[in-house]
């Protein structure tokens, strides 16, 4: 089995960190850009695995497994936000959570 | 009584007034009428009596008390500013006289605003005055002095607005403050020049350290004692700045009384007086002083004889009084001058006060064409005004001949005065006594112009005050032995005027000149005493107005100053030092609304600006490595 260049899985991931970032950006739904965040923390997840394996070192799965916990705690508490949102607003435009302007 | 007593109550002369200050005006109304009059005439009382024990304890043996209280502070190493009071001659008369006169008017005052709503103000602001000018007086350095100066100053301008509902009061109570502040901006130049020369404040060290740096016509003396006649000039309302006297009078006139005739408007002569071993170093500024004050007194003379208000009469002739002062002091007649202030004093505050008793009867009438027929009327006030009158015109053995002649007589041979202002002062009695006899004329011959019942005061408090200026006034030339005698040390080093070489005719033509005054008035204001049925009509004509405004210096310093003062004021509306510092704040206001409409609460524009600006950062980091790495290729 040939090895992945660690190049490609950068490329990798800086790819789909980028997707996930634009998804943040440009959608309105609250639940879109809940998602994009998940592919960006994937993303983020993959350069760590890509480097363990690179170096050989066990702290890049450490690493994901870190990023996967702290992704499932951010789901609940962005699901739950979500909920609510719903029941108050009865929309999940996130552009309508402007209260705070200068 | 052992020295230190007496140290004791020259120490505390000033505080029993500013004790009855502080609680006249932390009480204020809800003390009552005999309450508040006790408590400022009572503090009057003990100030006038342990001056008056003071007083007695000087003598040739102790010419010089002093007090030290507290050092004020250091103004550099060997020379310190303390508050302490050091009492000789000069101060002795003026503490007499501030204390004894401020007691009988304080007790006219207390009759006379008794049905003010105020009264309690009134009285603090009395007695608040009474202490400024007890410190001026008794203060031992230029500093404390000036601090006094200042606090009568105050006190001045609060009296005049005391009323300060009426604009006129308000405008000048306003004008007094800024005309007078224009001589004491001169007088703290003067202050700082002598300590930049001589690096002394203390009043006789000064007084001393001049005789021994200077000789008489060196540049230094002159221009100090040019600086502090600015400041004598403003406060004794003396030609160029005398405008502001004649509006005082709006204020009460137990004010006018106190303020503006006995005490405050004569603290120009006292400083000169105090500063006199400057002023002999430089005979120029005596002669400016001597001419001022004769300018003085015949421009005064002049507009007292068009004015129609008895109390503008009144304060012209104070100015004119005060003029005869200055002319003494400019000729070296440092006693005389100091001797006229004490008599004037006396009558022009029995003037006032009677004026006062007369326009309270009348119902706050002050028109002399309103007036007319008093003698009748209320004989007792007729009599206490022609007391005054006698003295102001100088008649034989009342006060007031006692210290004009004594000026006058010095005048022909002063090497600083001479013949010419002899005749001024000669021509300055015949316009006093010719403006008095106007003023008795119309006010109280003739036929009565008023409409109103009179309503004279029956306060026995007024009377008793009014009669004991009366005495003070008709036997006031008893004093002139003792004032001799305690003046005598102050003014050691004045140079004796010899009056030997003199033409024979000089005494009798000064003692004869009021008369001729009464008998030209006598016939030229015939009409004004006639009992007929003339209806009496102002002069109108341009001559007139234009002497009753004061020989229109008013209308000349409107057009030379306070208009174009204004104009600039009013070019310069929106003030362009201002505006360079409103910069300031308008940038800062543009920053604000640039970051304001940055913070819109949109929470994907906070997502897109955090990746940009994590992307610059970036950026910057590669260039500067990729930078870094070239230039480490280059070496």
């Amino acid at each position: 089995m040939s090895a992945i260049p660690l190049s490609h899985i950068l490329m990798l991931a800086s790819i789909l960190f980028v997707i996930g970032f634009v998804g943040v950006i440009v959608r309105k739904n609250t639940l879109y850009i809940l998602m994009s965040l998940e592919v960006m923390l994937n993303a983020v997840g993959i350069a760590f695995i890509g480097a363990g394996s690179a170096w050989q070192q066990a702290d890049g799965q450490v690493m994901f497994i870190l990023i996967l916990t702290l992704a499932a705690a951010e789901v609940a508490v962005g699901l739950a936000l979500l909920i609510q949102m719903q029941r108050r607003f009865k929309s999940l435009d996130i552009d309508l959570l402007s209260k705070l302007k200068g | 009584m052992s020295e230190s007593t007496i140290v004791t109550l020259l120490t505390l002369l000033p505080f029993y007034p500013l004790v009855s200050f502080v609680l006249l005006i932390s009480f204020a109304k809800r003390l009552s009428w005999h309450l508040a009059a006790s408590i400022s005439v009572g503090a009057m009382v003990l100030s006038a009596l342990s001056s008056f024990a003071v007083v007695q304890y000087l003598s040739v043996d102790v010419p010089v008390i002093t007090a030290h209280l507290w050092a004020w502070f250091t103004l550099s190493s060997n020379e310190q500013i303390n508050i302490s009071f050091y009492l000789d001659g000069l101060a002795a008369v003026m503490i007499c006289v501030v204390t004894g006169i401020g007691l009988l008017i304080h007790i006219f005052a207390a009759a006379y605003m008794k049905e003010d709503a105020n009264f309690t103000r009134f009285m603090a602001y009395m007695n608040l005055f009474i202490v400024a000018m007890l410190i001026l007086v008794l203060a031992d350095n230029l500093v404390l002095l000036y601090l006094g100066w200042e606090g009568v100053g105050l006190c001045s301008f609060l009296l005049i607005g005391f009323w300060y509902r009426e604009r006129d009061n308000v405008l000048a109570a306003r004008k007094a403050f800024i005309v007078t502040r224009v001589g004491d901006t001169a007088m703290a130049i003067g202050l700082f020049m002598i300590f930049k020369e001589i690096g002394q404040l203390t009043i006789t060290d000064v007084n001393q350290s001049a005789r021994i740096l200077w000789i008489e016509g060196d540049s230094q003396p002159y221009w100090i004692a040019l600086l502090l006649l600015g400041g004598a000039v403003g406060k004794s309302a003396q030609l160029p700045l005398q405008t502001w006297l004649p509006d005082a009078m709006a204020g009460p006139t137990p004010v006018s009384a106190l303020i503006h005739a006995a005490t405050m408007v004569t603290a120009g002569v006292y400083l000169i007086a105090r500063m006199h071993g400057i002023f002999l170093l430089a005979p120029e500024v005596m002669t400016y002083v001597a001419w001022l004050g004769a300018l003085t007194l015949l421009l005064a003379g002049i507009a007292a004889l068009a004015q129609t208000d008895i109390k503008r009469v009144l304060a012209y002739s104070t100015m004119s009084q005060i003029g005869y002062m200055m002319l003494s002091l400019g000729a070296g007649a440092f006693s005389a001058g100091v001797f006229h202030l004490m008599t004037h004093a006396f009558f022009k505050a029995l003037l006032f006060l009677t004026a006062g008793a007369i326009i309270l009867a009348l119902h706050h009438q002050q028109n002399l064409f309103k007036m007319g027929g008093l003698l009748k009327r209320l004989p007792l006030e007729t009599i206490l005004f022609s007391i005054g009158l006698v003295c102001l015109m100088a008649l034989p053995g009342t006060s007031g001949f006692f210290s004009k002649e004594a000026i006058i007589a010095q005048l022909f041979s002063s090497t600083t005065a001479g013949p010419l202002l002899w005749l001024c002062a000669i021509l300055g009695a015949l316009l006093t006594s010719i403006y008095s006899c106007r003023l008795f004329f119309l006010g109280f011959m003739g036929k009565a112009r008023f409409e109103t019942s009179l309503q004279p005061s029956s306060s026995k408090l007024l009377k008793l005050s009014l009669i004991a200026l009366a005495i003070l006034s008709l036997g006031g030339g008893a004093f002139a032995n003792i004032l001799e005698v305690s003046l005598a040390p102050v003014f050691a080093v004045a140079p004796v005027i010899e009056t030997l070489n003199e033409p024979a005719w000089l005494h009798p033509v000064a003692i004869a000149t009021p008369f001729v005054g009464i008998i030209f008035s006598w016939f030229y204001f015939a009409k004004y005493r006639a009992p007929s049925d003339v209806t009496l009509t102002e002069n109108t004509s341009g001559l007139a107005r234009f002497c009753q405004q004061g020989l229109g210096f008013d209308s000349l310093y409107s057009w030379l100053l306070v208009k174009p003062y204004c104009a600039l004021a009013k070019l310069n509306r929106k003030d362009i030092f201002d505006q360079l510092m409103m910069l300031n704040a308008w940038y800062i206001s543009l920053w604000h609304d640039v970051l304001a409409s940055s913070q819109n609460g949109k929470l994907r524009w906070y997502a897109s600006a955090i990746g940009l600006a994590t992307l610059l950062l970036l950026l910057a980091l590669l260039l500067t490595v990729n930078v870094g790495t070239i230039s480490m290729e280059a070496s």
